[in-house]
């Protein structure tokens, strides 16, 4: 077990200068989400026209994975209609699962150290998991 | 004996994690066990197992006596007046909720009160908000003071007439405080109010006395005292006991059973419905053996040292602040490290052995009271050497130079 498999550089990045951090003045879809294991919270916000995420935003407090995670997806996920944000969130889960997934958003696939890291998983996976539901409230 | 050769009574902690020999500082969470528990469970499915109080065939009278046996070992230990006052549960959370369901709930009226305070573990605080919902009762705390410490005058004044229960921690699993809960329980009797203790953290690491302490019910768990997961007990004073109602009905419990009415066995069995945690007793009653054998008073002092010696350790660390009253604590340290998550603290830890515990403990209002949403602890058992601490200090330091400078 490296822990450079898990902390890489790109990952850091991410947790240490967050993309897409805040809130919209209003017209957001907000979900906020827990993680009751280990307190760790994620307000998202996703703004919304015709099926599709134009923007997003996230506030939180969170390890580095959780919200290195969630700067990624919100930076991957803007300009996504639904469908193809849900696609998103599947390869997501595929990459946690250990199998091999590409991006077109490539800092995502630091990510995949997680998987040697189970208890991490659920870090990993809180920003994604409020995607879902924020999309699946709107569908 | 010292601790590097209690050390090598327990198995589990004579192995390499991620190539690095283990060190253990969860015991908070649950202990290990000794040999002599691992043996007293297998000894028993391999000799005596049978189902108690009901077979006339020896194995049966055996597992009885194993499973009674058991149970004597335990109030002797907590010096409870009699083996009646002494009944098996799951844990810790089972106990106290069988004295919120059954006895607060026929007790408590509107307007009545319970007190307790901001610093309980969620499994002394959910049973007493659902037992003011569903009677009206009101819930009181009492306040902390900046080091999380419990003022005797502030009890005074948050516990009246109208107080039916209190319900307090005796050791805090996060800042590690031992609480006054004899004054407490006599400030609690003055006003005619019955006191439940959790006892989840102080029976592992200091001599109990329930007559002593003068409380009315007491809660202990067998896995973070050196004894099997699933069983614990509760203590309650017989007579309140005598006046409670079971709240979980089947076999065992009953005296005498019709179509339409049935009646109760004496206490302590009309607690516990269903073939009970047989096999589990039995290793609670040998964890029982071999903490005695070694001393509570001496475990009280070594877990102290240690707990002691790593206050002084951790606190020569920049950046690292300790939760709690750095005086007059038990078995363990909740700390933050600058800016660094728990979760990832307690990875690197895990990275060269060490195991710890991150998150919020159990204690979600009283991180929003140390206005942190999660911490790291480590908590120290009979087990632990300064060796353990000093890796735990030098991994801490390599933590803190990681996420400053080394990600590749």
């Amino acid at each position: 077990m490296e822990l450079d498999d898990l902390y890489r550089r790109v990952i850091m990045d991410h947790y240490k200068t967050p993309r897409n951090k805040g809130a919209f003045p209003e017209g957001a879809v907000t979900v906020e989400l827990n993680n009751p294991t280990c307190g760790d919270r994620i307000s998202l916000q996703l703004m919304i026209e015709n099926d599709m995420v134009t923007n997003a935003k996230f506030s939180g407090e969170g390890c580095s994975i959780s919200m290195a995670s969630a700067s990624m997806m919100t930076d991957a996920v803007k300009g996504k209609k639904f469908d193809e944000a849900l696609e998103l969130a599947q390869s997501f889960s595929a990459l946690m699962k250990g199998e091999p997934v590409e991006f077109e958003y490539e800092d995502i696939e630091a990510l995949s150290g997680v998987n040697k890291f189970p208890a991490r998983i659920k870090c990993a996976t809180l920003g994604w998991n409020a995607l879902r539901k924020g999309i699946e409230s709107r569908k | 004996m010292n601790a590097s050769q209690i050390r090598e009574l327990f198995p589990i902690l004579h192995q390499e994690v991620n190539g690095h020999p283990l060190v253990y500082l969860d015991s908070a969470a649950t202990s290990q066990k000794p040999r002599a528990v691992i043996e007293a469970v297998k000894q028993y499915y391999e000799k005596d197992n049978s189902n108690v109080h009901r077979g006339v065939h020896t194995l049966g009278s055996r597992a009885t006596e194993a499973y009674e046996g058991a149970r004597e070992k335990v109030g002797k230990f907590i010096n409870a007046n009699s083996p009646q006052e002494i009944i098996f549960t799951r844990g810790t959370t089972t106990a106290i909720n069988l004295v919120a369901t059954s006895y607060a709930r026929s007790v408590c009226r509107e307007g009545d009160e319970i007190v307790l305070t901001p610093m309980e573990h969620h499994s002394n605080l959910i049973p007493w908000q659902q037992v003011a919902k569903a009677t009206g009762a009101t819930l009181k705390y009492i306040p902390l003071q900046e080091d999380g410490s419990i003022l005797l005058e502030d009890v005074e004044h948050v516990i009246t007439d109208r107080t039916k229960m209190v319900s307090i921690v005796y050791v805090s699993n996060v800042l590690g405080v031992i609480n006054p809960v004899k004054q407490i329980a006599e400030i609690a009797h003055r006003h005619g109010a019955k006191i439940l203790l959790d006892g989840a953290q102080s029976t592992p690491h200091m001599k109990i006395d329930v007559q002593d302490l003068d409380c009315d019910f007491y809660c202990l768990s067998g896995h973070k005292m050196c004894g099997p997961t699933g069983v614990g007990a509760l203590y309650g004073k017989k007579a309140l006991l005598e006046q409670m109602e079971p709240i979980e009905y089947g076999g065992e419990m009953i005296d005498h059973v019709d179509l339409y009415e049935s009646t109760w066995k004496e206490l302590p069995w009309k607690f516990e419905a269903g073939t009970p945690i047989i096999a589990n007793a039995v290793g609670l009653g040998a964890a029982i053996d071999f903490l005695e054998e070694i001393g509570m008073d001496e475990i009280f002092k070594h877990d102290k040292a240690i707990t002691d010696y790593a206050v002084d350790r951790l606190s020569r660390i920049e950046d690292l602040t300790i939760f709690g009253p750095l005086q007059n604590r038990a078995g363990l340290i909740t700390f933050t490290l600058g800016d660094v998550h728990p979760h990832d603290i307690a990875t690197v830890l895990d990275s060269v052995g060490i195991a710890i515990r991150a998150g919020h403990h159990c204690c979600q209002p009283l991180m929003r009271w140390l206005k942190v949403s999660s911490t790291a602890r480590a908590s120290f058992y009979l087990y632990n050497t300064e060796e353990d601490i000093d890796r735990l200090v030098k991994a801490l330091y390599k933590t803190k130079e990681y996420f400053s400078h080394g990600i590749g």
